[in-house]
């Protein structure tokens, strides 16, 4: 027989000591019965939040300078879609982990072109386009610099935009077919028809919102609803939801980092937090074979309170001798004590 | 037949081991060592008693589709019972977590258990996660939209994309309870086979 050293934090002493009744059926069952009964009782109490989803019909109604600000980026390609790099395109490196480009290798595997996704294409689908549809001819048959000079004039002029009498207004003489684009665009919003469009551009049934979902992210009105809700990033937002809930309360240490430096500074702080996550994850999971980390339960003495009956148990009586524990083994069978370690 | 033929069939292979490594008094066992006597292992069986809750639930609200518990207050109701069956669960898994951290439920030969547990509570991070961003409401808007970034920073979104609804709510109620259940029915088994680890204690030497 050979015999290796008792390893504290990764050998188990075997058990010699005494056994109580233990009903695990019942202890089950009395444990469904409370969780039911305290689910129940929360429910009925506290309800659920269930804030309507923002549309973009609601979005051009209520802000329509906000959604014409956001159509002119679209169509301009200086919004956040547009600029965002894999997987919807190729416009940005995106965040690097140190030397590693993650999403830039994996690629475009979404891809999204937002001049024609979000702006001209929609507008192509209008039925009875009549002086639009010379506006877009106009502008697919231009060439970049062309383009490029309208949106330039326009963007100028868009510091004045407003929107009276159900249009948009901007004066910009020299913004060829722009102003109608971004008017009826908006027109076209403002009826719910772009809330279909972009939903319905693979067939009849859908169940995929990346298109709606992207434009409405590139507004201000979502960011400002969530603002208003305590729900942004600043304000550890990841974990909340709307209302007075919980949440993903079990997030709080992913969305914690991205409260401190440097994650809280860093350009690539989503790629850098992951990646952290994932380390600390792989710590975690990997505890019982880390020297050091797998000391620190025994270290803490946490359990000694968790064991507290058990090594109250172990106590002598007075003038009996030392107190057992952890370091000094007690050797008493009749206290249901430790006495041979488990293969 | 012969019964030597009958003993090298696969399927009576597969019981004997079944029945040395799992007999049917340690599966259901009617008695615990004396040091099963904590408040801590009562959150193991809580977890285990939400997590059936919620999945009833959810296969409440499956029945009506995503939308019922918008239009309908025993929808909304369900609803409520889902979300706080789920908050239970997690708060229920995190002390047994840390209660099985500071035990160092490891020892002994107990480590596939420990790591079994871990990969539960990601899992379960993973399905609670696509059950917020499939809620159809504002919170899935919002949260969805800026759990895109930090996927998408990974590479990961180019294949799990957070702002599809159909891909969300698939995973949601298919891929990951499968991988929550059979993972959690795992941990059981293991916790089953070898035992609630014993207090510390150290000995000098242990047999190999």
């Amino acid at each position: 027989m050979t015999k290796k050293a008792f390893r504290p934090d990764v050998d188990a002493p075997r058990w010699t000591g005494g056994h109580t009744p233990y009903d695990i059926a019942k202890e089950g069952t009395i444990a469904l019965l409370v969780v039911a009964i305290l689910t129940i009782a929360l429910a009925t109490v506290f309800g659920s939040p269930d804030v309507p989803a923002v549309t973009i019909k609601r979005w051009s109604n209520t802000t329509p300078v906000d959604f014409a600000m956001t159509a002119l980026s679209e169509l301009s390609a200086t919004s956040g879609s547009a600029l965002y790099g894999a997987p919807y395109n190729h416009n940005a490196v995106g965040q690097q982990l140190g030397p590693l480009q993650l999403a830039k290798w994996v690629g475009v595997r979404i891809p999204i072109n937002a001049v024609n996704d979000f702006v001209i294409n929609p507008l192509e689908s209008l039925p009875n386009q009549g002086a639009l549809a010379t506006d877009l001819q106009q502008w697919k048959q231009a060439s970049t610099s062309q383009r490029n000079g309208w949106i330039a004039d326009y963007t100028k002029a868009a510091a004045h935009l407003s929107f009276k009498s159900g249009n948009v207004v901007v004066t910009a003489a020299n913004a060829g077919p722009v102003p109608v684009l971004i008017n009826d665009l908006t027109q076209m919003a403002r009826s719910g028809a772009l809330d279909q469009n972009l939903v319905s551009h693979s067939g009849f049934y859908t169940t995929d919102y990346t298109l709606p979902l992207l434009f409405i992210a590139d507004g201000s009105y979502l960011a400002n609803l969530a603002d208003l809700q305590h729900l942004k990033g600043t304000q550890w937002g990841m974990m909340n939801e709307t209302g007075s809930y919980p949440g993903q309360a079990w997030l709080w240490l992913y969305t914690f980092w991205y409260q401190v430096p440097p994650f809280s500074q860093s350009g690539n702080a989503d790629v850098l937090v992951w990646g952290f996550m994932m380390a600390l994850t792989a710590l975690l999971l990997l505890i019982p074979f880390i020297p050091g980390l797998r000391s620190i339960p025994r270290w803490s003495r946490v359990y000694r309170l968790i064991w507290s009956e058990h090594y109250r148990g172990l106590q002598p009586a007075s003038g009996q001798g030392t107190r057992p524990s952890a370091d000094r083994p007690a050797t008493s069978r009749a206290t249901g004590d430790i006495t041979r370690p488990e293969a | 037949m012969s019964t030597t033929e009958i003993e090298r069939q696969w399927t009576t292979r597969l019981r004997h081991r079944v029945a040395a490594k799992l007999p049917p008094e340690k599966l259901l066992p009617d008695t615990q060592p004396t040091y099963v006597s904590s408040w801590i292992y009562v959150f193991g069986v809580t977890t285990l008693a939400a997590l059936v809750v919620v999945i009833a639930t959810g296969c409440l609200l499956a029945i009506r589709g995503p939308q019922w518990w918008h239009e309908s207050d025993i929808g909304h109701f369900v609803n409520s019972l889902h979300l706080w069956s789920v908050e239970i669960f997690f708060f229920a898994m995190v002390i047994h977590l840390w209660g099985k951290f500071f035990m160092a439920a490891w020892r002994g030969g107990r480590a596939l258990t420990w790591m079994t547990g871990v990969v539960t509570f990601v899992v379960s991070i993973l399905t609670a996660f696509t059950g917020y961003v499939s809620q159809t409401n504002f919170d899935s808007q919002w949260i969805s939209t800026q759990a895109k970034d930090g996927i998408n920073a990974t590479g990961g979104g180019a294949f799990f994309n957070v702002l599809n609804l159909g891909q969300m709510l698939m995973w949601h109620i298919v891929l990951l309870p499968i991988g929550a259940v059979a993972l959690t029915v795992l941990h059981v088994l293991l916790v089953r086979v070898k035992g609630v680890v014993p207090p510390f204690a150290s000995t000098n030497e242990v047999e190999s």
